[in-house]
């Protein structure tokens, strides 16, 4: 039991990410792998400041700046200098990995007892209830106000970037500005799944973003076709359908764990989840 | 209203490929005038739609806005004047979004795109009042996604959303091409009210005579990136439907 609610906790830290992944790649249809790099950078920055004493809650504003600063250069690289998405999320990417290793000043920082933002509510007797409530209240707080920037005027004008750019230029609307603000957005969210992992796993490593990306994006898939399953068409149940998406996704990789295959193996099964998940739709449309 | 002076456009400067869309073209359209565009493929209809709304820069020139310059405003800044129905009706509305978001985003047009809710009853009253004008039941239909109407649906709405919010300048690229014969005459119907209600000054491109024959006030033929022709008033109603199809031979 033990095992999966640990499984939920990480989902649950990972959902961040799996929302940045969603405005990105479903929002506005730009494929961003920024992320491995943002993600590591807001765990780095939690840990040096940690270590520093800071309070877990101070820390949240830095990790968002971190974040929307990879995104902000992201977005930069591909509408101004018109360079592919995808590169230009690789080339920040790669960037990052030497930016986040001079500031964490070695490649791995364990926390054990610095204080962090699961150890705030002290209430039950068994610690993986007392990670669980900050843990869910802080993704319910970025859930609320996701929704709500998304249902509002300037949220309108952000989804229709990524669906018709024509159409929302001749509306007024700077598209080159609004896919800055998107990729910042995103890269913000990434972060703050840094932000937790970090604080989750008492731990930083320079390598833990490595291949994140895919986690975030097989959260999404499952999260699509769950939509088209229950009928969702709101956009704060897409949103959170993709929360729900990655709690699914770290609960299978749990299970494959618990059968016996070798944690080595754990990215290939990952990616080889992804795989399916993307072809079994595929398949039941033409049999 | 619009002055277009001496107007170049060349594609690919400098290269084989280099194409000379608009070659010098200067032109005045004055407030509530009606402008039908004609010409043969490749005459620069397009282009000249695309100078005056902002989604291309000319090479030489300047495009006028009463009297302000404004050759140099990309396209989302000369939104504050200037409404845009694309040839494509999947262009001109979001697939993705419900029919009503879709118009709080034409509602909001001229005004910056704040971080509040604008969906509400009172907006959705307003927008459910103009599309009842259509008769297509859609009014009802509201969050429906737009992506789930038809061509012609989604061309009817893009033209009411164009007069949701201040416009002075209503663009027409071709709205019809890509419509069955009887939703374009009914498109067009709506667009002449629309123009005549709101009381705005319109481009229209067409390759269809006869639409070219009963609407406007004014009719300019483009060849070669040219002014061939450019009649009004009773100079447009005097022409007969042969005689613009000997224009073309």
């Amino acid at each position: 039991m033990e095992f999966y609610l640990t499984a939920l906790m990480l989902g649950l830290c990972l959902s961040p990410m799996a929302l940045g992944i969603f405005i990105t790649m479903k929002v506005f249809r730009i494929p961003d792998i920024t992320t491995d790099g943002s993600f590591t950078s807001g765990a780095v920055i939690t840990a040096i400041l940690l270590t520093h004493h800071w309070s877990p809650v101070s820390i949240i504003p830095l990790a968002i700046l971190a974040g929307s600063i990879a995104g902000t250069l992201t977005g930069l690289i591909h509408t101004y200098l018109k360079i592919d998405a995808l590169l230009s999320g690789i080339l920040v990417m790669t960037g990052l990995y030497s930016i986040n290793l001079s500031l964490l000043g070695r490649s791995n920082v364990p926390l054990p007892d610095a204080s962090n933002i699961f150890s705030l509510f002290p209430v039950f007797s068994t610690p993986v209830f007392n990670q669980l409530i900050p843990g869910l209240l802080f993704i319910l707080l970025i859930l609320i106000i996701l929704g709500y920037v998304l249902r509002t005027d300037f949220g309108i004008a952000m989804r229709a970037t990524g669906s018709s750019e024509s159409m929302t230029r001749a509306l007024g609307v700077n598209t080159i500005k609004m896919k800055i603000t998107g990729l910042a957005i995103a890269n913000s969210l990434t972060a703050l799944s840094g932000y937790l992992v970090c604080q989750y796993q008492s731990f930083t490593d320079i390598n833990m973003g490595i291949g994140i990306v895919i986690t975030g994006l097989g959260s999404v898939l499952i999260g699509e076709a769950l939509l088209k399953w229950w009928n969702i068409r709101s956009i704060g149940g897409q949103l959170a359908t993709v929360i729900f998406g990655s709690l699914l996704f770290q609960g299978v990789l749990a299970f494959t764990l618990s059968i016996g295959v070798d944690p080595n193996l754990l990215k290939l099964v990952t990616a080889s989840f992804v795989l399916l998940i993307v072809v079994i739709p595929r398949l039941k449309r033409n049999p | 209203m619009i002055e277009l002076q001496q107007v170049t456009k060349v594609f690919n400067p400098g290269k084989a490929n280099k194409v000379l869309s608009l070659a010098g073209i200067s032109l005045e359209i004055k407030k509530q005038q009606f402008v039908v565009v004609v010409g043969a493929n490749g005459s620069g209809k397009t282009t000249l739609l695309n100078i005056i709304s902002g989604a291309e820069f000319a090479t030489e020139g300047k495009i006028l806005l009463d009297g302000k310059d404004i050759s140099r405003l990309p396209e989302h800044r000369r939104s504050r004047w200037i409404a845009r129905v694309f040839q494509d009706p999947l262009k001109g509305t979001s697939a993705e979004l419900s029919i009503l978001e879709n118009f709080r985003l034409a509602a909001i047009r001229t005004t910056s795109k704040k971080l509040l809710i604008g969906l509400n009853e009172v907006f959705k009253k307003r927008v459910q009042e103009r599309i009842s004008v259509l008769g297509m039941g859609l009014e009802n239909k509201l969050e429906l996604p737009m992506g789930s109407l038809s061509g012609g649906q989604r061309q009817a709405l893009t033209l009411l959303m164009s007069v949701m919010d201040e416009t002075q300048i209503l663009l027409l690229d071709e709205p019809c091409a890509a419509l069955d014969p009887r939703s374009a005459a009914l498109i067009l119907q709506i667009a002449g009210n629309i123009i005549e209600q709101y009381k705005l000054t319109a481009l229209l491109i067409t390759h269809n005579l006869k639409e070219a024959h009963s609407y406007g006030n004014r009719i300019i033929q483009l060849g070669e990136g040219k002014i061939m022709r450019d009649l009004k008033g009773e100079e447009k109603t005097a022409l007969t439907l042969e005689g613009m199809y000997s224009w073309f031979n």
